[in-house]
């Protein structure tokens, strides 16, 4: 893991004292709430309908146990003993007061944590695979270059006020799994056949309420040239983005309207230009950042053996543990989708828990996935079950990984202001309505939005549910067919919405046409894409 | 017109009234142009030699165009005075600096201990800018 050292270390403390200094002028009156909204922004920190929201960035999804303890310490503290991960790999606190907030900067700078640009119009929190370090399948370890982006994005003086946020994520293999073209710079590091690193540069994705998968725009940019080029990407934003509609903003819309090729003819020119003024790191630096993400020190020799007669375990097993690239261990993921719950919710409790295990059973790491659950990448098989019974002891764990009860939902009206419905009722329905039937039905990706902003990926499930406002009264649309990955594909809307129970039923019926129409190991995305949308619209309005 | 209430430089200020881009190009003889958000800086390059100040204008302080306009300025070798007007609020004047500003004439002048204190909060940068200062990676490697 990244270890900050002092020059790291002084700029999160520069920021707490910078941040400390801006709230109380604010409470002193000396900035209006307008001037102060963009700064607090860029803290993280919303205004919600009942309070203050609290961001934490947690850099690719990477925590150590002491990290997350924290965390649980913070949701005790200043929240109601709640925490709340994030699709963006970060975790949220929704009940802040704003007087606290600079006290809970210090805290998270005291084990290295900050919650810098998780907001605004800049560069957010770069987020990657959840997995990283752990799979066979990964060119190299993509964190270090994500950490490398981090730093270069940080207070980047440029970059601050850009006409909308922006999202960056890294890769390293052909499995996506962080939805990286759906980001409004997405790279994969890829190497040649001479065996060198390289960075696929695909730009202008995203979801929002124009979703637009991103289109390459280069397949190669030397490694040691992915920050000039980065930073070309970003100047070509900057000044050419709209500014005129805050909904046509992002970078998609630029890309889109000025065409990719025409698009990649700005961002080279600029490219060549910076590539002039040496502002690429050197590969020393790069170097020093991957020492810390070298493999942490795997026993050889172990037994790949598991022990599965209690059937729970097993069950847990085939469902959330994922195989390792080193004999004798597993990836095992916390599940944060009990049925009936909040998707993403832990509480303080919980999270010091995932904490305390990840410290003993996963060499102090564990990961926040983008779909709000949480990994511990390195578990010794032989450790396997003793986890599993505090896991289980805890309320944490659900076998249920990418089934239809691990749904991704956005807080939804119940905490956000700009939210049109509600998400989480609907989430928690789905799961009881359906847990019965849910290792039937498989692997099953169910994303619910509260608005057409699209915080809970409703484009990208393969059923996608958007909450609209019609007439006064909360309606859902159902969309079929989207999916994040490697075959990135859009929803698409089934026809009229529904109302909360109708949308269950909905989906319920969807289930019902997959499973009666599914061939052999089809997946519910698979069995769609080869039956197309009719015979699901016959079943649900006919 | 606001006046300059920061000045990193020590020469004596131009006393030419900015004139917009347009207006520039026609006056062979003018020393002081203002550039507007959605102004190409890159249409000065040709000019930088008589050029003696440039008004960024930030009409909100949102619209960050003028912070790129600074640095593809200074990028190009202009020497000049690059001046931050408009809505320049005491929170967006340390990254303007390090875009290359060197001076500053806010609309509504800035509280001078607050000023001070953004200033000289941040001692390091992770990257290179338009300001001369060596990036943590460079102090970290030499």
């Amino acid at each position: 893991m990244y270890k900050y050292d002092t020059y790291d270390q002084q700029q999160v403390n520069a920021r707490v004292e910078e941040f400390r200094d801006q709230v109380r002028r604010r409470l002193e009156g000396h900035i209006t709430e307008d001037q102060f909204k963009p700064l607090r922004l860029m803290n993280g920190l919303y205004l919600q309908l009942h309070a203050y929201m609290l961001r934490v960035a947690v850099p690719y999804g990477t925590l150590s146990g002491a990290q997350m303890r924290m965390l649980g310490h913070i949701a005790d503290k200043y929240d109601r003993g709640y925490g709340h991960f994030t699709t963006r790999q970060n975790i949220q606190y929704n009940w802040i007061k704003l007087e606290d907030a600079p006290d809970i900067l210090a805290d998270l700078a005291s084990v290295e944590m900050h919650a810098i640009q998780t907001s605004g119009n800049c560069i957010r929190n770069t987020t990657s695979d959840q997995y990283a370090g752990a799979v066979a399948d990964e060119v190299v370890d993509p964190r270090p270059y994500a950490e490398l982006i981090r730093q270069w994005s940080t207070f980047h003086p440029e970059f601050s006020f850009l006409p909308r946020k922006f999202k960056m994520a890294v890769i390293a293999s052909d499995t996506d799994r962080a939805a990286m073209r759906l980001h409004d710079i997405g790279i994969r590091i890829v190497r040649n056949e001479a065996g060198e690193l390289g960075a696929a540069f695909y730009v202008g994705g995203g979801m929002g309420r124009t979703p637009m998968i991103a289109p390459c725009i280069r397949e190669w940019v030397p490694i040691d040239q992915m920050i000039t080029y980065s930073e070309a990407c970003l100047r070509v934003y900057n000044r050419y983005g709209r500014r005129d509609n805050k909904y046509k903003a992002r970078i998609k819309i630029l890309v889109h309207e000025l065409g990719k090729d025409e698009y990649a003819r700005q961002v080279e020119e600029e490219f060549a230009h910076l590539l002039t003024l040496s502002i690429e790191p050197p590969l020393a630096e790069l170097e020093r950042i991957k020492a810390q993400f070298a493999d942490p020190p795997f026993e050889s020799g172990l037994s790949d053996d598991l022990d599965r007669s209690d059937p729970d375990f097993a069950l847990w097993i085939d469902a959330n543990c994922l195989p390792h690239k080193r004999p004798g261990y597993i990836a095992a993921t916390i599940s944060l989708k009990p049925v009936g719950g909040i998707p993403g919710d832990a509480s303080a409790d919980q999270i010091r828990l995932m904490g305390d295990l990840a410290e003993r059973y996963s060499f102090d790491e564990c990961r926040v996935t983008h779909a709000q659950n949480v990994v511990l990448p390195h578990v010794r098989k032989a450790d396997l079950f003793a986890l599993w019974q505090q896991l289980d002891a805890a309320g944490l764990a659900t076998a249920n990984l990418d089934q239809i009860g691990d749904i991704i939902a956005c807080p939804g009206l119940d905490y956000c202001s700009l939210a049109n419905a509600r998400s989480i009722p609907v989430a928690q329905k789905i799961s009881q309505r359906l847990a019965g039937k849910a290792r039937d039905i498989g692997e099953l990706k169910l994303k619910i939005s509260g608005c057409i902003n699209a915080c809970g990926h409703h484009h990208a499930g393969h059923i996608g549910i958007l909450g609209v406002d019609k007439k006064g009264v909360e309606n859902y649309q159902l969309l079929l067919g989207g999916c994040e990955g490697a075959d990135t594909s859009l929803g698409q809307i089934t026809g009229p919405g529904f109302d909360e129970d109708g949308i269950v039923d909905a989906v319920e019926t969807a289930t019902g046409v997959y499973l009666s129409n599914r061939q052999g190991t089809e997946r519910f995305i698979d069995t769609y894409r080869r039956i197309g949308m009719a015979p699901f619209k016959e079943a649900i309005y006919g | 017109m606001a006046e300059v209430q920061f000045r990193f430089r020590a020469d004596e200020p131009v006393a030419d009234p900015a004139v917009t881009v347009d207006a520039f190009g026609d006056q062979t003889n003018a020393a002081a142009v203002r550039l507007e958000p959605g102004d190409d800086a890159r249409d000065l390059l040709p000019h930088l030699e008589r050029l003696q100040l440039v008004e960024v204008n930030f009409p909100v302080f949102g619209d960050g165009r003028g912070y790129s306009s600074a640095r593809i300025l200074r990028e190009a070798g202009y020497s000049g005075e690059l001046r931050a007007v408009g809505e320049v609020l005491v929170d967006q004047i340390a990254a303007m600096r390090r875009c290359g500003f060197d001076a500053f004439a806010p609309d509504l002048p800035l509280d001078p201990g607050d000023a001070e204190a953004a200033f000289s909060r941040f001692t390091q940068v992770y990257q290179p800018a338009a300001d001369g200062h060596a990036p943590i990676w460079q102090l970290r490697h030499g």
